[in-house]
């Protein structure tokens, strides 16, 4: 783990290491989850999923269930008033399933009543008649015309495809493989849950949510109500991490039309078993990708056939399908390509958003092949990634030129530079050995391996998507307050926004008001974006107000408003002597201002994926150091060094926590975390056999923060969430591969992948 | 659901008369994870937690432990039984986390009775004597016709377990447990070995890779035909993976969704040879 020196700052503003305002009550189990809430005269919700991946449903029979005491109501899909399906991208999402189930532990009905061990037996009371029909589980099956089509929408979800260049050239050297990604799960530790308050009459609802997105959530869930959109009012929360999993409805619309049908406060919150069901996961892949290089090395063309296993309904697989297809040459030049995606729908479970989106499954596979061309060429993974190494100006696979800051280079030459670990001692603490407390290995039975990882994420939504950030600062008797419908969810703009509108206004007090749907939207705590959008939003809220209050004191003291500027906390004329401080010229008086903060416009991609579809990118380089004991298969990453390309740290702390939360999550995909499944039900819904690292896997971060401000981003940072996971994981196989000589296509690596 | 809470094993048998069907509960680390799934629905749980008898050990006269059911993991990681019972300590340190360690106690290893329970190799290798005791009877059951099979055990409805006494060896022993993770994991193949210079006898004892532990008798009768184990300093290289050899085809594994049943055998050959020779090499 790192630390990071606390600065003696005075005032928390822009570039220092602000604590979080929730940090304490989080440490001491005092901060409220949604888990938490309660409300007089509630009740629970609960919900009753399929225990099938396919079957038609032939009847539903709740009278026992409403027979119960306690139980106030029982809901299926006749009781969903509005539209009776959902979706982020697709509404092809039942809210509850009617006709078909197509995934294990889709929802089929709720039930509300006075305890939850009540809703358990409403539950178990619902007669449910399924005729059991054999799952679609493979995708390559599920895409053929002749394979059954299990939804209305059919088994394909998107095919989309890249023609770059000339697509039948050819290189000296080629390298190809074919890789297999497992599916991850988000594995936040605050399950699902909410508190719906009916308003009286029956004609709206409150609902309090752990979500991502309020604003996309209420036009769902007004949408399947059939209730306006103003009659339904988000309130965020205290949200226990997303990573993408609550981007997604779970119980939001469930929760809402109990609330609705029995008048009263409904809690619902998910178990950790039911958790697995209720939300999405990482789309499992299967790439295959052949590079064509120069003998020297250089990249000549990049070909792929790119296979997403998007699960039952579409959730955001086709967004995921154009991260991975628009991210196959990585951050590297590639003048040529030829490339096909595919996100496919089967009887798996859902799978959308997580962390690294899309671009997760393709890093592994270009990372994959870039060390397999270094070797083919005789060259190092170090000088195979310089030798081809994107820089800003250059032209990618979809025709769009690379305007963001690459400094790519950079990145994998400071990381180069990092210090290695020193060699295992020979006294060295049993613990550190890989397998840990299992006192597997000795000494002799451990080889060392090193690999690299190099990445590129796009930041931000693509494909013409508007997703703009709204702020409100209000500036009176020296203290700002802040109104957003930013979610936290754990990333820190909690942290973020208030230092913002320290620098900006020179105040050292600032109020955040409640995240909810009484303001504009803020778009998702996703894609790296708030940073550079809701704090876009917050800087120009806040900039906004300190023209009007230089115009008051302007005005006020007969200076031209342009004169005047802000030092630490006082208005100062910047050619005089004049001096007051922001507490005493904001007294008596409510400076607001609203701001909007949109990003540059985007474009589709056309029939030949080129377009310029995304935003802006973002780069990390990573180096792993690992210990195999390779007669076991079992792995210890002993050091991960990092350097990031952050465009501008604005809290060290803060950028620290993302980067070592993101690395432990790639690891845990390289070497443990995993949704196993077998024929369509998922094998391991629980913390006891979904693993994540311990404190004992987790490797020693040495990261490096590379700041060449962006231009494009509002503060000149751009977001650090997504790229500590993405090239993470294929560094550590690569290290695996490099003490063991396998071959190593598939992640998860499981210990018999590599002793057997 | 009612909840007992007996002070003393005499207000325990009580209980337990009463409520002839009630669940024990002692650390909880595997009752409340199957009451937390809903797999179990206990009408009467009697908490066995509080019975000070039940949590404290001895050193016997006859150079043998007893070690109560309610002793926590954790006391077995330090100290003299630490000293004493050195495989134990390290098969503690490989339960759970510390919260678990503190909690988890071979007694409750011993009422769930499952194949993967991390104690159990240890008690199978040093030939382990369980206390089986209700209002009325006391008896002692060796480790080998305790347990029967997964998750099955020969203790009658009306007992309770209140220990186990193992032999105080002299001789190396240890334990290894392989999982995918570093820390905090169910086992996907254990072995525990302890040496018996005085016997001249090498006890292997697997775990995870069969129905119960598995006691490799035919591997430990070929060792010791290969070596004096009383005298011996070091052991050949060949002999070692021979034994480790030996020791694979006696496991019994499946496959599940923790690993497959060709790991487990592999890896069990591979704890097999690791244990044997850091026994003669430290």
């Amino acid at each position: 783990m790192s630390t990071v020196k606390q600065d003696t700052r005075l005032r928390d503003i822009l570039g220092t290491s602000a604590l979080r305002p929730d940090g304490v009550a989080k440490v001491m189990g005092s901060f409220s989850f949604s888990s938490d809430m309660w409300a007089e005269n509630m009740l629970w919700g609960a919900t009753l999923r399929s225990p099938h991946p396919y079957a038609r449903i032939i009847s539903i029979d709740t009278t026992a269930a409403l027979l119960i005491s306690g139980v106030s109501a029982v809901i299926t899909a006749q009781d969903v008033p509005g539209k009776a399906t959902y979706g982020l991208i697709s509404a092809d999402q039942p809210v509850f399933a009617s006709e078909f189930v197509r995934y294990m532990g889709e929802p089929v009905a709720a039930v509300a009543a006075d305890h939850p061990e009540t809703c358990r037996r409403a539950l178990a009371a619902i007669i449910v008649n399924y005729e059991v029909l054999t799952p679609v589980v493979d995708p390559e099956l599920a895409m053929l015309a002749t394979t059954e089509q299990i939804h209305p929408d059919g088994n394909l979800i998107r095919h989309q495809r890249i023609i770059c260049g000339d697509p039948h050239i050819s290189g000296n050297i080629t390298v190809e493989g074919n890789y297999t990604i497992g599916m991850q799960d988000q594995a936040f530790l605050g399950l699902e849950a909410a508190m719906a308050f009916p308003d009286s009459g029956g004609n709206g609802v409150e609902l309090h949510i752990a979500t991502q997105w309020l604003h996309e959530d209420r036009g769902q869930i007004a949408a399947c109500l059939k209730l306006p959109e103003d009659n339904v009012r988000l309130v965020l929360g205290g949200v226990g991490g997303a990573f993408g999993a609550r981007e997604d409805i779970s119980l939001q619309v469930h929760c809402c039309l109990l609330a609705l049908r029995t008048g009263r406060p409904i809690k619902m919150q998910y178990s950790r078993e039911e958790s697995f069901f209720g939300h999405v996961h990482r789309h499992p892949a299967k790439i295959w990708m052949k590079h064509h290089a120069t003998k020297e090395g250089k990249i000549v063309k990049v070909e792929s056939r790119m296979v997403f296993d998007g699960g039952a309904y579409t959730s955001t697989s086709p967004a995921v399908l154009i991260n991975g297809i628009t991210h196959t040459q990585g951050p590297y030049q590639c003048d040529n390509a030829v490339v096909d995606g595919y996100a496919v729908r089967t009887n798996n479970p859902p799978c959308g958003a997580m962390r690294g989106f899309g671009v997760v499954q393709a890093c592994f596979a270009h990372e994959s092949q870039m060390d397999k061309l270094a070797q083919a060429c005789g060259l190092s993974p170090v000088d195979v990634r310089l030798i081809n190494a994107m820089h800003t100006g250059d032209k990618l696979i979809t025709g769009q030129v690379m305007e963001s800051v690459a400094p790519v280079e950079r990145c994998i030459r400071e990381t180069d530079a990092i210090p290695m670990p020193e060699t295992l001692a020979p006294n060295a603490n049993v613990l550190e050995f890989p397998g840990g407390s299992g006192r597997t290995a000795d000494r002799h039975n451990i080889v060392r391996g090193i690999g690299w990882g190099v990445s590129m994420k796009n930041l931000m939504y693509s494909e013409g998507f508007d997703d703009y950030a709204t702020a409100r600062c209000t500036l009176s008797n020296g203290i700002a307050s802040l109104k957003f419908a930013t979610s936290e969810v754990g990333q820190g703009f909690v942290t973020l926004a208030p230092q913002i509108a320290r620098s900006v206004l020179g105040v050292d007090d600032v109020v955040l008001e409640t995240s909810d749907t009484q303001i504009g939207s803020a778009g998702s705590t996703s894609a790296s974006r708030q940073t550079w959008m809701s704090g876009g939003a917050v800087d120009g809220a806040c900039r906004l107000v300190r023209e009007r209050l230089f115009e008051h004191v302007g005005k006020l003291h007969n200076i031209d408003p342009i004169r005047l500027m802000i030092e630490h906390t006082d208005v100062i004329d910047t050619i005089g002597t004049f001096r007051i401080s922001v507490a005493e010229a904001t007294q008596g008086i409510t400076l607001s201002e609203t701001f909007e903060h949109h990003h540059r416009k985007t474009e589709d991609l056309d029939a030949n994926g080129q377009g310029n579809c995304h935003v802006a990118f973002a780069f990390v380089a990573h180096r792993a150091v690992v210990d195999v004991d390779v007669e076991l298969g079992l792995v210890k990453v002993v050091q991960i060094a990092t350097a990031q390309d952050v465009g501008r740290v604005l809290n060290p702390l803060s950028a620290i926590g993302q980067i070592e939360g993101g690395i432990a999550q790639g690891l845990g995909l390289a070497v443990m975390e995993e949704i196993i499944m077998d024929n369509g039900r998922v094998k391991n819904p629980s913390f006891t056999d979904y693993l994540l690292p311990t404190a004992l896997d987790a490797p020693h971060v040495v990261a490096i923060m590379i700041e060449e401000a962006e231009p494009q981003a509002p503060l000149g940072a751009k977001g650090i969430g997504e790229p500590p996971c993405i090239s993470v994981t294929p560094a550590i196989i690569a290290a695996i591969r490099a003490a063991t000589g396998k071959a190593l296509s598939r992640v998860p690596v499981r210990p018999q992948d590599i002793c057997l | 659901m009612t909840v007992a809470v007996p002070l003393s094993l005499n207000e325990a048998f009580d209980a337990l008369s009463r409520t002839p069907d009630a669940r024990l509960i002692q650390g909880g680390t595997d009752l409340m994870v199957e009451i937390n799934f809903n797999h179990v629905k206990p009408v009467d749980v009697i908490a066995l937690r509080r019975i000070k008898e039940l949590r404290t050990w001895q050193v016997n006269s006859n150079n043998t432990i007893t070690i109560g059911s309610g002793v926590p993991y954790q006391e077995m990681e330090v100290g003299q039984l630490k000293e004493l019972l050195p495989a134990l300590a390290e098969a503690a340190r490989t339960v759970g986390s510390p919260q678990i360690r503190a909690a988890g106690t071979l007694g409750g290893n011993l009422g769930t009775c499952s194949p993967a329970g991390d104690g159990l190799p240890v008690l199978f290798a040093l030939d382990a004597i369980v206390h089986l005791q209700s209002a009325v009877t006391s008896r002692e059951l060796s480790i080998h016709e305790f347990m029967l099979g997964v998750k099955r055990n020969a203790r009658h409805a009306n007992e309770i377990i209140t220990g186990v006494t193992v032999p105080i060896l002299d001789g190396w022993q240890g334990y290894a447990k392989v999982g995918v993770r570093n820390a905090m994991v169910i086992s996907v193949a254990s072995a525990c070995l302890a040496v018996d210079k005085k016997n001249n006898s090498v006890r292997i004892a697997l775990g995870a890779v069969g129905p119960t532990i598995i006691r490799c008798r035919d591997a430990e009768s070929w060792l010791v035909q290969q070596l004096d184990l009383t005298t011996a300093t070091s052991i050949d290289t060949t002999i070692a993976q021979e034994f480790g050899r030996r020791v694979a085809l006696e496991s019994k594994p499946i496959d599940d969704h923790r690993s497959t049943a060709e790991y487990r055998r592999h890896a069990v050959g591979v704890l097999a040879q690791r244990l044997i020779t850091r026994a003669y090499t430290s």
